[in-house]
Order: C-alpha cells, then structure tokens, then sequence
C-alpha cells in the first residue's frame, strides 16, 4: 500500500558497519514510508537492525547510500551541525533507560532542550511545566530521577521529547525497562500523543504487546525490511 | 536552568572526589605561590634598586676598600647630584644566630639618598649628633625589643672589638619592598676608633652610593668615575644599584633556578591530577554527551561543560590557595626574617596563581573535550546499560 504524502520516506538504504577489516552489512536496500500521524513499531531479533534504522530515521547516523527524506527535507544531505539543529526541532527521543540527566530535575530535565531555542525563562518554564502536567508528573516538578520510578522517569522522558513540539516521536524499546503495568501506561501515553497532539512515533519494539499498540508493524530481520504491511486492530 | 547551574551541579556528582581535587589545587597554588614570594624575596633588593643611584667599589672586590678622599673628587663629576659612603660592618648581636645586616653610613648624606627609608626629623637630628647612635628598622627594633634611647653593643667580626651604641631612631619602609631589618650607625664613629687602634684601616670605605641627575646619565657617569681613578693604587668599579644587587643574588642563582624549577614541577603534577579528574569525569558521562548531541546540543556546549567544570574546580582551588597564601607567606616571612627581611606576595605572584589556575583548568579539560565531542552519538548510546 502506497502512502500517497509519507512524512517519512527512504528509498535505497544502505548501511554497514567496519569491524577491523570486515565490512558488516546492518541494513540492505531498505525503502520504507511512514504517514503522518502514524504509530509504527518496527520489530525484529537482536542485530536485526532495528536501532540502526531508528537512529538513521532520527539523523543521529549516517546512511552509506540511500535517502532519507523527513518532511520534504533530505537529511542524508545535511551537515553535522545542520542535523543537530535539524534534531533540536523536529525529533523527540524517547529511549529505554530514560537518559535523563541525574543531576536536573524533572523540570529542568524537560527545560533542557528548551535552552536551544530562543524562548525566555517565563516561556520555558509555561511549555516544561505544560508538558510534565500532560504525563501526570505535575507534583514532580523538583524531583530528581533517582527519586522517580522507572515509569516515572520514562513519563518525564517523554515530556522532554515533545516540549519542543516536533514533528516525529522515536521511541527504542521505551517499555523495555518496565514493569507491566508501568509499560502499559506509557504505551497509552504515546497513543494519546498519537490521538491528541498528531504526532508520527516510530517504536522499535522486542515487545509484541508494545507493538500490538501501534497501527503499522515493520519486520526487520538481518537488515531486510519486510515490506508486508501489517496492521493492527487499531 | 542555565548551562552555569549544570557546570556547577555536575561538580559535585563525586563530591570526595572533587573537594580532593579541590584540594590538591589549592596546596598546588599555595606551594607555587610561597616559592614564587621566595623568589621575589631573593630579588628583593634587585627590585627595590633605584636607576638614579650608582654603586661604586674597589675593582679587585668589594673586600678591599677605596680611600675615603675619592669622594671628592665623585662629587666633582658632571651628573652627581649626591655621595654617600659607608661600610658593611658584619658585628654580631649578643650570638651569631642572631644575624642581621649592620653598615656604618655617612647619616645624613645616606638618609637624602635614600628617601624609601623613612625616619622622623628629629630622631635622624638625633642620630647626626650622636656619634654613638644608631638606627634600626622597625622589625629588627621589634623583633629585639628595642626602643630609643636603648644601648646596645655588636661584637666586630671585621672591625674586633665589642661597639657600643644608643638606639637614636626607628625607620620604616615608604612601601613593603624595603628591608626593615638593617641597623645603621655613624662611620665617624668607627673611623675615629679605627685611628686609634689600627691607623692604616682609618679613612677607607667599603663603597660609595652616588646619586646622578637622571638614570639617563647613569651609564656616563659610572664610565666617568672608573675612568677618573684609572691607574691609581686603589681602582673602581661603578655600577648600578640595580646591577650591585644582581651581583650579589647571581653568587646564589643554582638555588634560584633550583626553585623555579620545583614550583613548574609542582605545576606539572597538579595538572596530570586534574587531568586525570576530567578525563575520568567525561569518560563517566559520554551517554549524558550523547543525549546532549542527540537533543541538538553542540560540540561548542559540550566544550562549554567540560572546560566549565574543569575551570570551576582549578579556579576553585587557585582561590583558596591564592587567599592561604597570604597567612602562610606571613608565617614563613616571620619564621624566614633572617634571610628573608622582605617577604611579600606580590601582585605578579597573585597574577601568576590565577594564569596557573586557569591554564591547568584549561590543559586539562582539551583532551576530554576533544575524546567528548568526536564520540559519534550512536556509539555513545551504546554504552548504556
């Protein structure tokens, strides 16, 4: 099925890594279009390559050969500093030991990528709080991390991924570190993400009940996407 | 929240770790600085040269002495404003240990050539009339408990005999750089014994200090008087103070090297500890480096919070070893007076503490900073869990 104006869409990708000597193939001839507004998970075993894409999708890689073109913008093409400026406004991350700094705050963890833009104080301080009130952590305001629960912490991960308001969600294995429950919460938080705010999150995902939340499923396996295009009860 | 509040949070993640770095850079500072005041101590004099004062000597050494009818013919020179004579006399004060330096000078030519050195009118009319008299600076006076009108007798080492004295005046420096240890009496008074008991040693002096007109004219000067007792039984070497003083210091310029070379170790090693530090400190956070990167921070902030933290520390520590060496300078000056009657911190020393601080801050933070910034974000990642 074609999506007729993807948000996301990869054409040819290749990408290896260098081992000493050995040249080790990770993703092969990849093409791959995601829609606005969609929740995709990519699925796959260990080494299948599915963090790799993520990273490339999310322009913290480079591709060997191939595009990628995220909301018309090639970001194959893009310098260093191009990309993180490109990541500061576009992407939010969301990983799955959290990687809150320790030393923040929840405020000042969801404030941080706030520091890039030209916002003042009052107004970083109007989106932070704005957004730990959408994950329900507004009475954890000056908690540390290592005050919160690892569900917690993930809460306050994802209020750090969409304060700046960007356009794609990319989540690897957001729930890998949690409880059931917990895991459950967070999967119903980024659906209401999905719902609310029209966000596109990619998910890389080992968990079925994780992927069982998003409406399109991907299968990676030894760097081939299959393209068969599984949809979900959503 | 700014960059600053997390330079500064992140310095105390390992508190031990960082108050023992802290620490090591303010003993670093405080030795750097206290072999520096040595140092400046051991040029004391060279600094508190003047360039409108020459000194002149017998040529052979400064053991032998020059007729005191020189002076004359000194005063006669194109350029001299002022001569003053005197000797080093070396008595000792009740016991050897008890050292300090003591000249016979020509009082009141001496105190007009040398207006640092502050007396009050009255006692310097004292000290003129009394042939007996002397003066001491303030700490020596203190140091010994004298007060004016005191006696006090100096066993002659150079000139034998036991020289009694009445302490006439107490000077002080016009300004830290000058020795307020010296005792001063009048060369009449061991002229006139000399004629009694060694005739020949009588009407000779250990140097003269000549004032010129202007330091422009000092080098014509000098050539002017050395060229004038040319060939004659008893010929001279004029210099500068500046280059007199050098003289003296240069006779002990292995242990002046020595200690320099002791203060840059003391640099070196400092910096491979807080060195150490960082690169330990950035290597503990290349995940956080790479969140940083991944959220769209660049390599110019992750430069800003190594070099942050490290100069947070060294300046730190350069801070609290810049306000001990203060107290500690006092301490080592008043054990040290002996050999030291000038002690101070001098402001170039204060310059030199806070440059060292901020270059150790500096070196250290490069290689961490250069390994932080070139770690590509995805191998960064990788390292959790």
């Amino acid at each position: 099925m074609e999506i007729k104006h993807p948000i996301v869409k990869i054409k040819n990708l290749f990408k290896s890594y260098r081992r000493g000597s050995q040249i080790l193939p990770v993703l092969q001839d990849i093409n791959l279009d995601i829609a606005d507004n969609e929740f995709m998970a990519i699925m796959g075993p260990s080494g299948s390559g599915k963090s790799t894409l993520l990273n490339l999708i999310a322009g913290i890689d480079k591709v060997d050969s191939g595009s990628i073109t995220v909301s018309g913008v090639d970001i194959t093409n893009l310098s260093e500093n191009e990309l993180a400026l490109w990541r500061s406004t576009n992407i939010g991350f969301i990983f799955q030991f959290y990687n809150l700094i320790p030393v923040l705050t929840a405020f000042e963890n969801v404030e941080l990528p706030l520091l890039l833009t030209g916002l003042s104080k009052k107004q970083r301080k109007e989106h932070a709080e704005a957004c730990l009130q959408l994950v329900n952590l507004s009475d954890r305001l000056v908690h540390y991390p290592g005050q919160l629960s690892g569900g917690q912490q993930q809460r306050v991960a994802i209020a750090r991924a969409i304060v700046t308001d960007p356009l794609i969600l990319v989540a690897d294995e957001p729930t890998g570190d949690l409880d059931r429950v917990s895991a459950k919460e967070i999967l119903e938080l980024m659906e209401r993400l999905v719902h609310e705010l029209g966000k596109t999150i990619i998910m890389v995902t080992h968990d079925p009940r994780a992927a069982g939340k998003a409406h399109v499923i991907k299968q990676l396996d030894k760097g081939v996407l299959n393209n068969a295009h599984t949809e979900t009860h959503f | 929240m700014h960059i600053q509040k997390l330079i500064f949070k992140n310095s105390f993640r390992h508190k031990l770790r960082t108050f023992l770095t802290i620490l090591g850079i303010t003993i670093a500072i405080l030795a750097f600085g206290l072999l520096r005041t040595v140092i400046s101590a051991w040029y004391a004099g060279v600094e508190a040269s003047s360039a409108t004062r020459l000194v002149t000597r017998n040529s052979i050494s400064l053991v032998f002495h020059l007729p005191l009818s020189y002076k004359d013919k000194i005063r006669q020179i194109q350029g001299v404003k002022i001569v003053s004579y005197g000797n080093w006399f070396g008595g000792v004060y009740i016991d050897e240990k008890n050292f300090f330096p003591n000249f016979t000078v020509d009082p009141k030519s001496y105190f007009e050539l040398y207006p640092e050195i502050v007396l009050p009118a009255d006692q310097q009319a004292a000290f003129i009339r009394d042939r007996k008299g002397f003066v001491a600076g303030r700490k020596l006076a203190a140091k010994y408990g004298w007060k004016i009108g005191d006696a006090v007798t100096l066993k002659g080492t150079i000139f034998p005999g036991d020289w009694e004295f009445v302490m006439r005046g107490i000077y002080r420096g016009r300004d830290k750089t000058v020795d307020e240890t010296q005792f001063f009496f009048s060369w009449d008074y061991l002229n006139e014994s000399l004629k009694k008991t060694t005739p020949a040693r009588a009407d000779q002096v250990g140097f003269y200090m000549i004032g010129v007109t202007s330091p422009s004219v000092a080098a014509d000067v000098a050539y002017a008087i050395d060229k004038n007792f040319k060939n004659s039984l008893a010929e001279t070497l004029t210099e500068t103070e500046k280059a007199f003083q050098m003289g003296f210091v240069s006779m002990s310029e292995a242990i002046v090297v020595a200690i320099q070379l002791v203060s840059f170790v003391v640099i070196i090693i400092i910096l491979a500890v807080v060195a150490n530090t960082m690169a330990m400190t950035a290597r503990e956070r290349f995940v956080e480096y790479a969140i940083f990167k991944t959220l769209g921070f660049g390599k110019w902030h992750i430069a800003l919070l190594i070099f942050g933290e490290s100069l947070f520390i060294t300046m730190t520590g350069g801070a609290l070893g810049i306000v001990l060496t203060f107290p500690s300078a006092r301490a080592f000056g008043n054990e040290m007076s002996t050999f030291f009657p000038t002690f101070n911190v001098s402001t170039k020393t204060l310059y030199l503490d806070i440059a060292v601080s901020l270059f150790v801050g500096m070196a250290s933070a490069i290689i961490p900073t250069w390994r932080a910034i070139n770690i590509r974000i995805a191998d960064g990642l990788r390292r959790i869990g």
